[in-house]
């Protein structure tokens, strides 16, 4: 493999979290110190980004209707544009091409040259939106808890939930398994396939609000923050904390392809790093930018040692060494892409196309068998209920009327009595036969306990085989 | 401070000129690639799919007889010729890329019950029940340029006559020895006009001989008498002989494991048997549902093809006891004979209707040069279909198979019988003492006795 990962080692008594972003400057080539900088617009709101897969591409919004899309690597702003309406969120679609924006009433699809595309009706005011590549599912979630999840090939609607835990104010996807968690006001955090209209885990996270969440790429570990200010790094194939890192009160959570933790709290932000390998996040870096800045979103950029932060007066970008993965696959997100080379991708990834039903917190169990399963015994309501439908059954079947004076009406009413005991005979039999058992049982305990003291001696002993 | 940071240049990343090839960088990582086993079964799927789209097996029939085939013989040093005999007398030699004659034998008076080619390709050898053998010379310049000369008619070298209607003939492997069969069977030279060697066991006829390709004194034949003999040439006597409870219309040695022959049997099944032990059948392969005419096996010897009198040509692997295709037409009518090519990609079937049909062996293979990437496309797909063939979805679209419906019929019939009888034979024993009535296995069931 042709590159190796960045890193960033203190010599002496230097620590790694007081590293400024200015020494780092003075420290690598001029390319990488082209990532630092900070883009300041003062009167367009808070922002908030996302990045293409390959990092290549990245789409920013600002609260107040400035959306725009830049080629992060020669910095060149692609497509600008003020849609005048309040926008809350934007993701990218499956490429660089089609972006979905979050506006006041409705989500919106635009084309990579601003032409608005679709409006999404059905999704209605929502607050966040996420985007499952694999299965080309846009996730949607609105401040009252109702998740949306739809097809943007063919345009269907796959599922519309009411999650009903409550407020709901983040939402974000697990890249590993497709799964949606939403994160509730109730400190609960609740997790969605498109498939079922119950939860697939509900945890309760946090003695507050969940304020944000942000999951591992292996998959295994899940961040969340909460109002208490703790952050929380959950083991999601035991659900148990696996540790607590107090004094954070994070507004927004991202993990890097590296398994780095940047926590954006205010004007700061906080890089965490696990060196040991055995899940325990200490600080490694540290930023802090302009006071009265407070930070939206903070996001990793894919295959490139950069953290980029949203805030309230634009947005910034600063090197964290070894926090991107190094080695790209070509086949799997390439940063060098070709116009070429993206069609065929689209093509092929469309081909590809998983279903919705494969969203599963296992996905590793397609394929193998199902657990042969005990058949269970009916339970007395399903007897109760069989029993009652065989009785309707009977109950609608029409008796022949007979003439010449045969038609007495008690004899009517005797053939259907008859007719009625007869459908029912099959489970008084079985309910015999059970009553039968137990009762048997029952006299072998009752036996000891029945006599009085005095008659005891006369009852045969059984004799000691 | 140390300090390094992920910088990538373009020019590294991206091709000098444009007459390149563009970069191709890997990371094996499965963490880059998040839900990998959905993907493939995705593309398992759509890997069914397409090959069913694609399967178009017939590629084209051969016309020219003008009575109902009923044998064929492949040539063991030329690809691309077969030789069939029809039920007229009329012998003739093809071009299958061509699919037109490239020659014909004519001289027979009756039916033509067995052809072969000897081991060099140069001869070729005929019987029939006008109670003839006759030896031909195969014309080499021929059969490399098949545009011109065709139908010429060739004549006989020899005619060997004899006292008894001939039922079929099988040349040796390697040697100058062939076998014809009838009332006895008898071992000829090329150059003898009388037999060189004779075997007889039982009064009935010998309908069919086959040499075992890899120990060249070993053959095999099957008679009207329901059985199977073994016959070693160096022996004066015949060395074995397997009594069945029908009759055994064929019989194939598998040419990798040269122990191991099938017989093509009437009641609608082939057993496979190892000629060592023919107390008990390897292996039984059910499918047709009508008497099974002929049988041969895929020089790779991991299947084998069959045609039956229920106007479907089947391919079964060599171990498996359900056949993995069936072809049929409308037009086809009674298969008499099939051959499997000798590259194992084609197939050709003889049947009532005087049609010679080529067919290929895997129905959704892509004839002709592939590219390296088509080839490595189409290995991909066939391993993720396999690996996932099992799961219902895939299951259902690769076992599907349209069949006619008379055979859909029959089979369904079949079905009910066999499930009678089989429900009759469990109640029978669960109202017997345990022990008292035995079940046979399948493979032991059809064998009447074993003889020395």
């Amino acid at each position: 493999m042709p590159s190796e990962g960045g890193y960033l080692e203190a010599e002496g008594v230097e620590k790694t979290w007081r590293i400024k972003q200015d020494q780092l400057t003075r420290e690598v080539d001029i390319l990488s110190s082209r990532n630092q900088y900070d883009i300041v617009l003062k009167d367009l709101g808070p922002y908030t980004l996302d990045f293409t897969p390959s990092g290549r591409y990245m789409a920013t919004a600002g609260r107040k209707g400035h959306v725009a899309i830049v080629d992060m690597k020669s910095m060149e702003l692609i497509r600008e544009m003020q849609v005048k309406e309040t926008v809350r969120d934007i993701v990218f679609l499956h490429n660089e091409t089609f972006f979905a924006v979050a506006q006041k009433k409705y989500p919106y699809i635009y084309n990579r040259d601003g032409i608005e595309l679709h409006c999404l009706k059905e999704h209605g005011a929502v607050s966040r939106l996420q985007f499952l590549k694999n299965h080309f599912l846009l996730a949607s979630i609105n401040k009252f808890g109702q998740l949306r999840y739809q097809d943007v090939t063919t345009g269907e609607m796959i599922g519309n939930f009411r999650t009903g835990l409550g407020r709901t104010e983040t939402m974000q996807i697990n890249p590993y398994n497709g799964v949606v968690a939403v994160g509730h006001s109730a400190g609960t955090v609740s997790m969605w396939k498109p498939t079922s209209a119950a939860p697939l885990v509900k945890m309760l996270c946090h003695h507050g609000p969940i304020s944000a969440l942000a999951f591992h790429p292996n998959g295994h570990l899940m961040a969340s923050c909460g109002r208490e200010k703790k952050i929380k790094i959950w083991d999601l194939r035991k659900f148990e904390v696996v540790q607590t890192i107090p004094g954070h009160h994070a507004k927004t959570l991202d993990f890097s392809q590296k398994g780095l933790l940047a926590a954006g709290t205010g004007s700061y932000a906080q890089v965490l790093g696990d060196f040991s390998g055995t899940q325990n996040y200490s600080r490694y870096m540290g930023h802090s930018i302009a006071k009265g800045y407070q930070i939206g979103k903070v996001s990793f950029r894919p295959y490139e040692d950069v953290l980029v932060m949203g805030h309230s007066m634009g947005w910034s970008s600063i090197l964290i060494p070894g926090s991107g993965e190094p080695n790209f696959d070509t086949w799997v997100a390439n940063p060098f892409e070709t116009s070429k080379q993206r069609r065929e991708k689209e093509i092929h990834s469309l081909l590809d196309k998983l279903p919705p039903e494969t969203i599963m917190l296992d996905p590793s169990k397609i394929g193998t068998l199902r657990p042969y399963k005990k058949r269970e015994k009916p339970t007395k309501e399903e007897i109760e209920a069989e029993k009652e439908a065989a009785v309707e059954s009977v109950k609608d079947i029409a008796l022949k009327k007979k003439t010449k004076g045969r038609n007495k009406t008690s004899k009517r009413v005797m053939k259907r009595k008859v007719l009625i005991d007869k459908a029912k005979k099959p489970f008084l039999e079985k309910q015999m036969l059970e009553e039968g058992k137990v009762a048997g049982k029952k006299r072998n305990l009752g036996e000891e306990t029945e006599l009085p003291a005095s008659l005891k001696r006369f009852v045969r002993k059984k004799a000691a085989v | 401070m140390k300090v390094k940071v992920i910088s990538r240049s373009t020019d590294e990343f991206t091709r000098e000129r444009s007459q390149d090839l563009q970069r191709v960088f890997r990371n094996f990582d499965p963490k880059l690639r998040p839900q990998e086993k959905a993907v493939e079964y995705v593309r398992a799927l759509n890997a069914a799919k397409l090959e069913k789209i694609f399967a178009r097996p017939f590629i084209g029939a051969m016309d020219g007889h003008i009575d109902a085939i009923s044998c064929m013989a492949k040539n063991p040093n030329f690809l691309k010729g077969i030789f069939s005999g029809s039920m007229d007398g009329d012998i003739r030699l093809w071009d299958i890329a061509s699919r037109k004659t490239v020659c014909q034998f004519p001289g027979h008076q009756g039916a033509v019950r067995g052809l072969t080619a000897s081991t060099d390709g140069s001869t070729l050898i005929s019987c029939g029940t006008d109670c003839t053998v006759r030896i031909w010379s195969v014309p080499v310049a021929a059969t490399l340029e098949s545009d011109h000369a065709s139908n010429k008619p060739i004549e006989a070298n020899a005619v060997y006559v004899g006292k008894n209607a001939y039922w079929a003939v099988d040349h040796q492997w390697g040697g100058d020895l062939f076998a014809t069969t009838g009332a006895r069977v008898e071992i000829w030279n090329h150059n003898r006009s009388q037999p060189v060697n004779t075997f007889e066991w039982g009064t009935d006829t010998v309908i069919s001989v086959r040499f075992n390709p890899g120990e060249p004194n070993l053959l095999a034949t099957s008679a009207s008498d329901r059985s199977i003999a073994l016959y070693d040439l160096r022996m004066s006597t015949p060395a074995r002989k397997l009594i069945m409870q029908t009759r055994t219309n064929s019989i194939a040695w598998n040419p990798m494991e040269p122990l191991n022959f099938t017989a093509a049997n009437e009641d609608c099944s082939c057993y496979s048997y190892d000629a060592r032990k023919l107390d008990e059948a390897k292996c039984v392969h059910k499918d047709h549902v009508s008497a099974v005419m002929d049988i041969d096996y895929s020089p790779t010897g991991r299947e084998f093809v069959t045609g039956s009198y229920d106007r479907t040509v089947r391919i079964f692997p060599y171990n498996g006891g359900h056949s993995r295709e069936i072809y049929h037409t409308k037009r086809m009518q009674r298969v008499f004979c099939v051959k499997f090519s000798s590259d194992a990609s084609y197939i050709i079937s003889g049947s009532d209707d005087t049609n010679l049909r080529l067919w290929k062996a895997k129905a959704s293979e892509q004839m002709g040069v592939l590219l390296p990437r088509e080839q490595k496309k189409h290995e991909y797909q066939e391993a993720v279909k396999n690996r996932y063939k099992h799961l219902p979805e895939v299951k259902r679209i690769v076992r599907h198979r349209h069949l006619p419906r008379p055979i859909y019929k029959a089979k369904e019939l079949r079905r009910s019988v066999i499930d009678a009888e089989k429900k009759k034979e469990e109640r029978r024993k669960a109202h017997s003492t345990p022990g008292s009535i035995v079940t046979e296995s399948v493979r032991k069931r059809r064998i009447i006795r074993e003889v020395e």
